[in-house]
């Protein structure tokens, strides 16, 4: 037996297909008990934490955090007695083979590693692989068993299969011959024989989405498949031949003139869950919650845009990435400090209003696994190089799919930066909890008036959403103007202000 | 979860680990009855959390955990006599365990290897019942069925317990047994364990007066005991089932208690209440009070305290072992148990079915 065990994503909750890896406990090298928390798993019912099925040394994760995972895959690599020799890698299971005819229809899962009888994917007691607890249905319908090949003609009229699903009409065989057992089949022959003129036909669905997409009319497919099935093979061949024998129900076969459709061929169903689900939750509590206002600024950045360019060249701020959007950050936790109000939240269940003097500062991140808000904590008292390096990174980490959930929760205002997109500006819904939302437009070149002449001066449109109930309007747009302010002037507002 | 007043809750330990007296259940035990009381609950738990643990990783297809509630379930199991009969809802391990029920063989179901496959009779314990409240109808149906054999009366007499959830209050099954059982006079007893949530249903949204209360309106009394606490549990249980086995008809137990995990393996609990709950439950944990007792009475050293874990890991390791060496059912067991004494037309299903089955290439092994 290997010493090296895998470890394939269980099914975690009835019938569940996939998982994500949230976030591993252990890495490779490390040593784990039995039961040891190693990974935590959300699936579509619970987030939860996987204990180690065995004791040993993490040898290999084979997923990265914020993979979405189909149960049944290996996720983690234990070597059971670590210290021990190397020895050869372990040769695959053994798995019988397959005949010719079996061939074509079946896939065998095949096991890279023999795992311990009794676990998942490995030998169960008897030489077979255990697959009837705690996987998926995907899994174990890919997971076809090779059937013995027919051994007498006669074989598919005795094939229980039909029996067993007395419902569906045999084409081939159900005139020919009466089912011979089964309870439930008796007297059912000649109403077989009735339905064989008119039968459906027997054709697996991803065959039929072929035949449909090729423009085939199954009915017209000769049926060479177990049971009379129609094979995407029979398809195939369909196919070749009917530019020379069209079918009178088929849908040309070769390029025809684009003809408007908008059927459901042509729609993309995607799950909705993960990320975007609770984005989506979120945003709907938010958007049907708190009444949102919104008030736009357009203002001259030039000075700001300078600010940048000299701050990067300054020695403080060396090896670390200065641009507008530090700034931005500045002037909010400015901000905040003079309108203290519009950082706060609606606490409905205690009728209060909880004004905070910290400030949490979102920023809204496109990520791999969506949008995602991770927030500075304690931004309010960050020096600019603080806050620049403490941006840098947030972005980094959110890209990388790492946000820590603790990055995630606690946020106490949020900037959207639409303008790395080069909009303008947008009407941003609050982050649940939170009052006001700053959303950032692109800074373009503009003509704009510039003491008394038309320049070109490089300008912004901010965009502040606040909570109605909370902040007023007169709050409102005192916080968007001291933004402005500052972002027009910042050396001035901050000699003023600080 | 608001508290009740003190004065409705039977306690005789708190969660600080001292006694307290109760006007109407004494209880006394000597050093080894309460060290066994311990034992008991460290083994449930840790039966418990090795198959949670199976389950996780994926050796069983769904997990019902009593985290929380073993002291609960400990104390109606060992209130009850050899000759009683208990009918589990199937979060019942621990009153399985104290049964002497192996708890592999609640594993094997929760493994999908079988049925549910204990003799009830061996150990006076039902099969597990998934249907929520049904088996308050059994155990009732049973119990008059006990009255009338003449088993019911004087101190041998023989009793019933049904257990059920506070949400099964709400089953239309639950309260139908009330009545009957009312009516008849039948010696079973209602344990029910209010853990608090229905799934993710609040008691808020099952009831709006007191569980225990209910009982008056059935005509049969309700009392309600710290779930908490097993000695409190032992001894109402105990004076309910002597009631029930001296003719004295039904008794409705509250056990208030909390479920410390998911509801099953497939629920997420994070979802529907607040961990300051949670938290402030722990402080209520059942085998911590239990522990600081008998380490402040001297009821226990702790060479005592170790074996008890090394003993648990014993178990551990044989349930974990067990659960992972269970042969899988021969596919024709299927119809094993759908009719007493078969039937033609399931006789031809099974021989369909193995037709099917021996149709394959590896010999339908399974």
């Amino acid at each position: 037996m290997s010493r090296m065990k895998k470890f394939n994503l269980p099914d975690l909750g009835e019938g569940l297909t996939e998982g994500e890896i949230l976030s591993w406990l252990v890495k490779p090298g490390d040593t784990v008990t039995l039961n040891q928390p190693i990974v935590e798993v959300e699936t579509a019912k619970a987030a939860v934490e996987i204990p180690s099925p065995y004791a040993g040394v993490v040898a290999e994760l084979h997923h990265a955090e914020g993979e979405t995972i189909d149960v049944g895959t290996p996720i983690i690599t234990f070597d059971t007695t670590p210290g021990a020799a190397p020895s050869e890698e372990a040769p695959a299971a053994p798995s019988p083979a397959p005949s010719a005819e079996s061939l074509a229809a079946v896939e065998i899962a095949p096991e890279d590693q023999p795992v311990e009888p009794g676990l998942i994917g490995g030998p169960a007691p008897g030489g077979r692989t255990s697959v009837l607890v705690g996987y998926g249905p995907k899994t174990v319908t890919a997971q076809r068993r090779p059937r013995r090949p027919a051994e007498t003609p006669a074989a598919p009229l005795e094939d229980p299969e039909l029996t067993l699903l007395p419902s569906i009409p045999d084409p081939l065989h159900s005139a020919a011959k009466p089912v011979r057992h089964g309870g439930l089949e008796v007297g059912r022959a000649a109403e077989r024989a009735a339905e064989a003129a008119s039968a459906p036909v027997r054709a697996k669905p991803p065959v039929r989405k072929l035949a449909r997409d090729l423009g085939l009319d199954l009915a017209s497919v000769h049926a060479t498949g177990p049971s009379g099935t129609i094979t995407r093979d029979d398809v195939q061949r369909a196919a070749q031949h009917a530019t020379v024998t069209p079918l009178p129900t088929a849908r040309p076969v070769a390029a025809a003139p684009p003809v408007a459709s908008w059927d459901s061929s042509r729609e993309q169903r995607i799950p909705i869950k993960g990320v975007r689900k609770l984005t989506a939750e979120a945003m709907v509590a938010s958007a049907f919650t708190a009444p949102h206002a919104t008030e736009f600024l357009t203002v001259d950045v030039t000075r700001s845009m300078r600010a940048v360019e000299r701050l990067r060249a300054s020695r403080d701020f060396a090896g670390t990435r200065v641009n507008f959007l530090v700034l931005v950050a500045k002037a909010v936790a400015l901000a905040v400090a003079r309108n203290p109000m519009i950082n706060s939240s609606w606490d409905d269940a205690r009728a209060e209003i909880c004004v905070k003097e910290y400030v949490n500062l979102g920023i809204a991140a496109a990520t791999p696994r969506g949008l995602l808000v991770p927030n500075i904590k304690d931004a309010g008292r960050l020096t600019l190089r603080q806050l620049a390096d403490a941006l840098a990174d947030l972005v980094a980490t959110a890209k990388d799919g790492k946000t820590p959930p603790a990055d995630l929760s606690g946020g106490t205002i949020t900037i959207t930066n639409v303008g790395i997109f080069g909009v303008d500006t947008g009407t941003p819904i609050l982050n649940p909890g939170e009052s006001a939302i700053v959303a950032l437009g692109t800074v373009r070149e503009m003509p704009w008036v510039h003491k008394k002449k038309v320049r070109v001066r490089q300008v912004c449109q901010l965009a502040v959403s606040f909570d109605h109930r909370v902040v007023d309007g007169e709050l409102g747009s005192r916080f968007l103007a001291d933004l402005g302010a500052f972002l027009n002037d910042p050396e001035t507002t901050l000699l003023a202000w600080t | 979860m608001g508290e009740m007043a003190d004065g409705e809750l039977v306690q005789l330990l708190t969660p600080e680990g001292e006694l307290t007296e109760h006007p109407e259940y004494a209880l006394s035990l000597t050093s080894d009855e309460y060290r066994d009381l311990y034992r008991d609950l460290v083994m449930v738990r840790r039966i418990d959390a090795e198959a949670t643990a199976l389950q996780r990783q994926g050796e069983l297809g769904i997990w019902a955990s009593l985290l929380g509630q073993e002291a609960a379930q400990v104390g109606a199991g060992r209130a009850m006599r050899q000759q009683d009969m208990a009918f589990p809802t199937y979060r019942e391990h621990g009153v399985g365990y104290c049964r002497g029920v192996d708890p592999l063989r609640a594993l094997g179901l929760f493994r999908g290897v079988d049925l549910g496959a204990w003799d009830p009779r061996e150990h006076n314990f039902h099969l597990y019942t998934i249907v929520i409240g049904a088996q308050c109808l059994h155990a009732t149906g049973y119990a008059m069925g006990i009255a009338r054999d003449g088993k019911v009366g004087g101190d041998d007499g023989e009793a019933v317990i049904a257990f059920l959830g506070d949400g099964a209050t709400s089953q239309g099954d639950v309260n139908e047994a009330f009545i009957f059982a009312s009516v008849f006079a039948a010696p079973v007893v209602f344990f029910c364990q209010n853990n608090q949530y229905a799934i993710s249903e609040p008691l808020e949204r099952q009831t709006r007066i007191p569980l225990y209360k209910r009982a008056a309106g059935f005509g049969f009394p309700g009392v309600r005991v710290d779930g908490n606490d097993v000695l409190a549990t032992l001894a109402v249980t105990r004076k309910a089932l002597d009631d029930a086995r001296a003719g004295q008809g039904p008794t409705f137990i509250e056990a208030y208690t909390y479920r410390m995990g998911a509801h099953t393996t497939s629920d997420d609990p994070t979802r529907y209440r607040i961990a300051s709950e949670v938290e402030a439950w722990k402080l209520k944990d059942p085998i911590a009070r239990l522990k600081s007792f008998l380490i402040r009475h001297e009821h226990a050293d702790p060479e005592f305290f170790a074996g008890v874990e090394s003993e648990a890991d014993e178990l551990a390791a044989y349930v974990r072992s067990g659960c992972l060496a269970m042969p899988e059912p021969a596919h024709s067991t299927l119809f094993d148990h759908v009719y007493a004494e078969g039937s033609a037309e399931i006789d031809a299903q099974r021989a369909s079915f193995t037709r099917y089955q021996a149709s394959f290439a590896d010999g339908g092994v399974r």
